[in-house]
């Protein structure tokens, strides 16, 4: 059945080379599969703007919003109504990823059921306090922590298996705690889990560095690591990472588009030679780090691959935790 | 006195022409998109939203139109709840109780005037209280925790099950409707799906929006077509709309009490004008003790509690937001949504940093306000007129209203039979005699309820103590308690007076 479907799409592909072979979308969208104001919503504000700015698209690209399970609902949408609009590109994250890996994106639904086009950015976990609290370095707070780890709640913006919690498990992990014992306490979203923090109700916040822009200033909270494999730029240079102070804890937050399954080559292709003419320009470089992204840019089959092995790296990781069987 | 420079800066903002009209223009749009049943300030925000970016105005103006559009909607949303019973939104559920029946007694123009002034008091009342507090209230909304958040709800849960008057039990079945309702969709503590049945639309749980319209605008729609095929449908008149000073008088401690609940509710983060009018609702009723037989059947009191409360709790709203980032309504989330669109992060340094967009939209509001009294006395008659089309026209209206509604939420047909079903459920409980403020409520409250018990929970450890541990919990706690058994007590001692 599946090699039928396939022969019927190279068909297709056949049939379309003919006639569409300089493709042009005619109505550019990025859909943000979430509520207006998220981290989706940002993703596609990258993409618009600085396409806009880069002077890439006749028509300027449209954002609209399809909330609902962290890109579920998108991804079941372009799956079942809208498998070959190759106007639309859609918004991911690691989280939708880590959640693709866990089966959670609906049945029988994977990896293989998008095309993966280009990236926007990335940002790193950090690890954060609150700015009066005792600890000054990673390895002060682990020390602490590895005497009593039911005494240190962390909490973050979102359940257990997301990739809040990930950071958090991961940080256990490299401190060698067992992340089993931790107390790790879920909110809606950053903004809750950060007036938590300052509230004083959680001790530790893995969170985001790039929720932090500009707001390092105001001194409210106080940044012990960040979670990147080498220093980051401007604003956080002063922040060492977690490789530094010798624990073994990455995370990078990726963000990026994808295309329906069923959409042509051509439009693959087009989108891919875009984000490939975007990342050479100033406009959209600007335009990523306004947004709190640090750059990393990949596009077109590069891209795919590397996504599927990151999923499929993410489904060992969820397996170990006991996540999924 | 440095605030009161600060606010003098906010006024020549606000007074500015151009941002004087948007916020006049923001008030009448919002004021006739939250009076149309079932689109309510989340909506007219969403809708205006990217209109406001796409004129190119600055930060401050597009915050100052659609802030206008938010606490407008909340004096619109009044008028459909007291002449059709279909509240626009979450926080105008309350305002049906006693202003449905004042209008089916021929009072509505009584009611509508009585509570635009309650509206026009619980705003500025909140107003000056965010000038006055801000900085302090933003430390306090810190303060609140899960344990504290718990016992909230407690007490919001406790006022309910005596609320809606004699039918205690009906009133506790609808909770739970509302709080099964609100188990769907992902567990927040553990990331498990709960009774999604593989829908994927179900994953983040059953969608507010979708729930409050199809439970009161469809159901009414079909009560509206059934009397309609029976022909014995009769026009309520409006009577005259007038504010009488002995109205005024006897509200005005209703008022103050329940503009102070609004605020404070409105001001913690997650909770926002619907926590805000049930609470303030059952206060008031708790305060007529004795005197309370005509709660829900059109006591003015119990009209001028949750208006006041509602609209304070929309000003009090603003506070988290622009102050912490947190939003304490879903309308408040879209409107951070538009200060990040702007490249503005709210936040502690947003008074100091950018004080012509936080105090110019707190002064702005102070404007629209009064404009908003101004637009809606002497225009109630336009908008009770809307509301008074012939039946034939308004049931097809309603109807297109709804599904446009929920559709430009999701973009997703999904919605629009989820909301038939429950709006044929809901017409279904309302023939059987429940009243449908408690299952809603019981959806909202019950969300905020699990997360936070679970939360507190897992802090300590499964250790239930963590509900005792601070002095704001404890007070709520005893709070709580007064309210669950004060009518027992008030009934063993009645007897002996």
């Amino acid at each position: 059945m599946k090699t039928f479907k396939k022969s019927l799409l190279a068909i297709s592909f056949i049939g379309l080379t003919s006639t569409a072979f300089a493709y042009e979308p005619s109505k550019p969208t990025c859909i943000a599969p979430a509520k207006p104001g998220g981290g989706f919503d940002l993703t596609c504000r990258v993409v618009s703007t600085g396409f806009e700015r880069a002077e890439l698209l006749q028509k300027p690209m449209a954002v609209t919003f399809m909330p609902g399970g962290v890109g579920a609902v998108a991804y079941n949408h372009i799956n079942k109504v809208n498998p070959d609009d190759g106007d639309a590109l859609v918004a991911f994250s690691s989280g939708s990823l880590l959640n693709l890996a866990q089966g959670k994106f609906g049945k029988g639904l994977d990896e293989n059921d998008a095309r993966w086009v280009g990236t926007a950015g990335v940002d790193y976990g950090a690890i954060m306090v609150k700015s009066d609290a005792p600890w000054q370095t990673l390895g002060e707070l682990v020390e602490d922590m590895r005497k009593d780890p039911s005494a240190f709640v962390l909490g973050a913006g979102g359940g257990v298996g997301s990739q809040d919690w990930m950071k958090a498990a991961i940080l256990m992990k490299a401190s060698s705690i067992d992340p089993k014992k931790m107390r790790y306490v879920a909110y809606e979203g950053g903004g809750e889990a950060v007036a938590a923090l300052m509230g004083g109700h959680i001790k530790v916040y893995p969170g985001d560095i790039g929720e932090m822009k500009g707001q390092l200033d105001a001194g409210k909270v106080r940044v012990l690591a960040v979670m990147s494999p080498k220093r980051l730029e401007g604003e956080f240079a002063s922040i060492p990472t977690a490789h530094e102070q010798g624990f073994d804890a990455e995370w990078t937050i990726m963000r990026g588009y994808y295309l329906g399954p069923k959409v042509s080559d051509e439009a693959y292709q087009y989108w891919s030679n875009k984000f490939a003419e975007a990342y050479k320009t100033d406009a959209f470089k600007q335009t990523v780090a306004e947004k709190g992204l640090m750059p990393f840019y990949m596009h077109g089959a590069a891209l795919d691959e590397y996504v599927k092995v990151r999923v499929q790296d993410m489904r060992e990781l969820a397996k170990a935790a006991g996540l999924i069987k | 006195m440095e605030t009161l420079d600060f606010l003098a800066t906010g006024f020549s903002v606000a007074l500015a022409p151009m941002n004087l009209a948007l916020v006049l223009i923001g008030c009448f749009v919002g004021t006739l998109i939250g009076s149309l049943p079932g689109i309510g300030p989340i909506n007219g925000v969403a809708i205006l939203l990217p209109l406001a970016y796409a004129m190119g105005f600055p930060p401050e103006s597009a915050l100052i139109l659609l802030a206008g559009v938010y606490y407008g909607a909340e004096y619109g949303g009044r008028i459909s709840s007291i002449l059709l019973n279909v509240p626009g939104d979450a926080g105008a559920i309350m305002t049906t109780l006693d202003g449905y029946p004042m209008s089916q007694k021929g009072e509505g123009g009584r009611a509508l005037a009585l509570s635009a002034v309650a509206s026009f008091a619980g705003s500025i009342g909140a107003l000056i209280l965010i000038v006055l507090f801000a900085p302090l209230l933003s430390e306090l909304a810190l303060k609140f925790g899960p344990s504290e958040f718990v016992w909230l709800m407690a007490f919001a849960f406790t006022c309910l099950a005596t609320m809606v008057g004699s039918r205690p039990l009906k009133t506790t079945v609808g909770v739970i409707i509302g709080l099964l309702l609100a188990t769907v969709g992902v567990d927040s503590g553990t990331g498990v799906l709960r009774f999604t049945m593989d829908i994927p639309n179900f994953f983040d749980g059953v969608d507010f929006l979708v729930v409050v319209i199809g439970m009161f605008a469809i159901s009414e729609v079909l009560i509206l077509l059934e009397n309609w095929l029976k022909n014995d449908m009769k026009l309520t008149p409006v009577g005259k709309s007038f504010v009488s000073m002995s109205d005024l008088i006897a509200v005005k401690w209703v008022v103050l009490r329940s503009t102070l609940i609004g605020f404070v509710i409105g001001v913690l983060p997650g909770t926002g004008a619907s926590i805000g009018s049930a609470v303030a609702y059952g206060t008031e009723k708790r305060f007529a003790e004795g005197n309370d037989d005509q709660f829900g059947k059109g006591d003015i009191r119990g009209l001028a509690a949750p208006e006041a409360a509602n609209n304070a709790s929309a000003a009090g709203s603003m506070l988290p937001m622009l102050t912490l980032g947190i939003p304490g309504s879903g309308t408040t989330a879209i409107l951070l949504g538009a200060l990040l669109m702007f490249n503005i992060t709210p936040g502690p340094l947003l008074f100091e940093q950018q004080p012509e967009i936080a105090w110019g939209l707190i002064a702005s509001m102070f404007v629209g306000n009064i404009a908003l009294l101004v637009m809606n006395l002497p225009l109630i008659g336009m908008f009770v007129r809307l509301l008074s089309i012939k039946q034939s026209y308004l049931v097809p209206i309603i109807v297109m209203l709804t599904f446009i509604g929920i559709y430009s939420i999701h973009g997703d047909s999904f919605d629009l039979y989820f909301m038939v079903l429950l709006g044929v459920f809901a017409f279904i409980l309302r023939k059987l005699g429940f009243s449908l403020a408690p299952v809603i409520l019981g959806l909202v409250l019950g969300g905020v309820l699990e997360e936070n018990l679970r939360r507190a929970l897992s802090i300590s450890g499964g250790e239930w103590g963590i509900l005792f541990n601070g002095p704001i919990s404890i007070s709520l706690a005893v709070a709580t308690l007064v309210a669950a058994t004060g009518p027992f007590i008030y009934k063993a001692l009645k007897p002996k007076q």
